[in-house]
């Protein structure tokens, strides 16, 4: 076999490897000052894990829950102190980082939101599309 | 505009917070983030470089536990119970209403990892009193750490004194124990902080804190100085317009500062001294300023005090200073006392949930 014969086999290979290989997991950094979300829109792909990197450089509790209106709906009148058992329900203590891994499915929209009492109307809301 | 007459005792320097640790109800800020202002009512006095600040914590019924903190200008000398009808009696002086209204007002009555550093502590009634000094992290690491529950707009408001002055007073009202002493719904805790320093300043934004950006802040700030104060913002000049109104600006009667005097630790109070009263009745999205106050008779209000410029090594040119005072003298004479609200604009500070 040539050289570019076995470069070309060399390239398909790689090709066929990646292709098969789970997605790489990618990391998303969000700081929390002055009660806001330093990023109020992020794009993430599909079928990724994504790691968000929550970083709270206020000295008071922020909560960071991802999803859907109705989602939302049911935590702007729920009463959990804390969250931490689902990855998008994260409790985030005061001057404190807190890591959570999700994989999204499903294209389309969420909106991550702070539903500790008053931090949504401070505006403490960012919206997440999912790409397909 | 006129604020109903009850709200005359709203004063200045409260920041209200809850010292509830759980969601129950009973605090200042509910499980669905609104806040019940506890009213209070504010005087400054200001003689041979001591500031002597006077404010009444008014026990307001139901149960738990709930408090505020106040920044301050320096470290107190001195933190003891006040008087009992000094608060009262200015409001005569300057607001003479039906005594259905006095009524209400009947004399009655070290840091962990992270925290502000504990100065002072004390008890005075239903009230413990802690003095910290700390920058706003540190603040509201002993905050919460110690029951309080911030609102939002706390990281932020808090950064905005500790830049100026790392000293706080936090005072935890514990209503069961005010029950079991009898305290009645109106009865007020007033405190008397001994305070050395350059010149007094007034904080008035801290008011607004867990408000939403269109509730109105109404409050009334006393102040009794040596010499006719200079104000920034120059209430009833140019300032008109973010809220401010010069509503008492005169000699102090004998007959008020002798009674002043006959108060419990009021024994400073001069034989001459000048009385100012400044309302303020502002929407809380506008009040991102504090009362600045030059008793010193330069006519020179610091615009740091005021929040209006960032503190800093560099110290702010006083020539810009005074020209902007004499543009505000000239507004004195030439500009009509109107005052206008200005709309919040939108994608400013969101609504607080209060």
């Amino acid at each position: 076999m040539s050289l570019a014969g076995s470069l070309v086999a060399a390239v398909v290979l790689a090709t066929a490897v990646t292709a098969c290989a789970p997605a790489a997991p990618q990391t998303v950094t969000i700081t929390i000052h002055y009660s806001t979300f330093d990023a109020a829109a992020i794009s993430v792909p599909a079928g990724v894990p994504i790691t968000f990197v929550l970083v709270n450089e206020d000295p008071i509790d922020h909560e960071w829950l991802i999803g859907d209106e109705g989602f939302h709906e049911g935590h702007r009148t729920g009463t959990h102190a804390a969250h931490g058992e689902v990855p998008t329900e994260v409790t985030v203590p005061a001057l404190a980082t807190v890591e959570t891994t999700i994989t999204f499915d499903d294209p389309g929209r969420l909106d991550y939101i702070c539903h500790l009492p008053g931090h949504e109307a401070y505006g403490m809301v960012g919206t997440l599309t999912v790409e397909g | 505009m006129r604020r109903p007459l009850l709200s005359l005792a709203v004063a200045a320097a409260a920041l209200l917070v809850t010292a509830a640790p759980t969601l129950a109800c009973g605090g200042l800020i509910g499980p669905n983030g609104a806040v019940n202002l506890l009213r209070t009512t504010t005087f400054a006095g200001y003689h041979d470089g001591v500031e002597h600040y006077v404010t009444s914590f008014e026990f307001a019924g139901g149960g738990g536990a709930f408090g505020s903190i106040t920044p301050l200008p320096d470290i107190p000398s001195d933190v003891e119970r006040g008087g009992d009808w000094t608060l009262q009696r200015l409001i005569r002086e300057t607001d003479p209403v039906e005594e259905a209204f006095f009524d209400r007002f009947a004399l009655s009555g070290a840091a962990a990892d992270g925290e502000a550093e504990v100065l002072l502590e004390t008890t005075i009634d239903a009230l413990d009193i802690t003095i910290l000094r700390g920058g706003g992290d540190e603040v509201g690491t002993w905050a919460k750490n110690h029951g309080f529950r911030l609102p939002p707009d706390a990281p932020e408001v808090l950064d905005f004194y500790a830049e100026r002055s790392p000293i706080f007073m936090a005072a935890a009202f514990d209503a069961d124990a005010a029950a079991e002493r009898g305290q009645a719904v109106g009865d007020g805790t007033p405190v008397h902080l001994t305070i050395p320093t350059d010149n007094p300043w007034v904080p008035l934004r801290i008011l607004g804190l867990g408000k939403a950006a269109a509730e109105t802040v109404q409050a009334d700030v006393y102040l009794l100085t040596d010499e006719r104060p200079a104000l920034l913002p120059n209430a009833g000049a140019f300032a008109e317009d973010e809220g401010l109104l010069l509503d008492h600006s005169a000699a102090a009667t004998e007959s008020l500062l002798a009674d002043l005097r006959s108060d419990t630790g009021m024994e400073w109070v001069p034989e001459q001294a000048w009385l100012t009263k400044v309302v303020v009745d502002v929407t809380a999205d506008q009040l991102d300023f504090d009362l600045a106050i030059d008793a010193s008779g330069a006519g020179a209000p610091s615009p740091i005090d005021a929040g209006f410029a960032p503190f800093g090594p560099d110290p702010v040119p006083r020539a810009p200073v005074a020209l902007y005072l004499l543009l505000a003298g000239a507004l004195i004479v030439t500009a009509p006392l109107v005052f206008e609200r200005v709309a919040r604009p939108t994608g400013g500070r969101p609504l607080a949930g209060a």
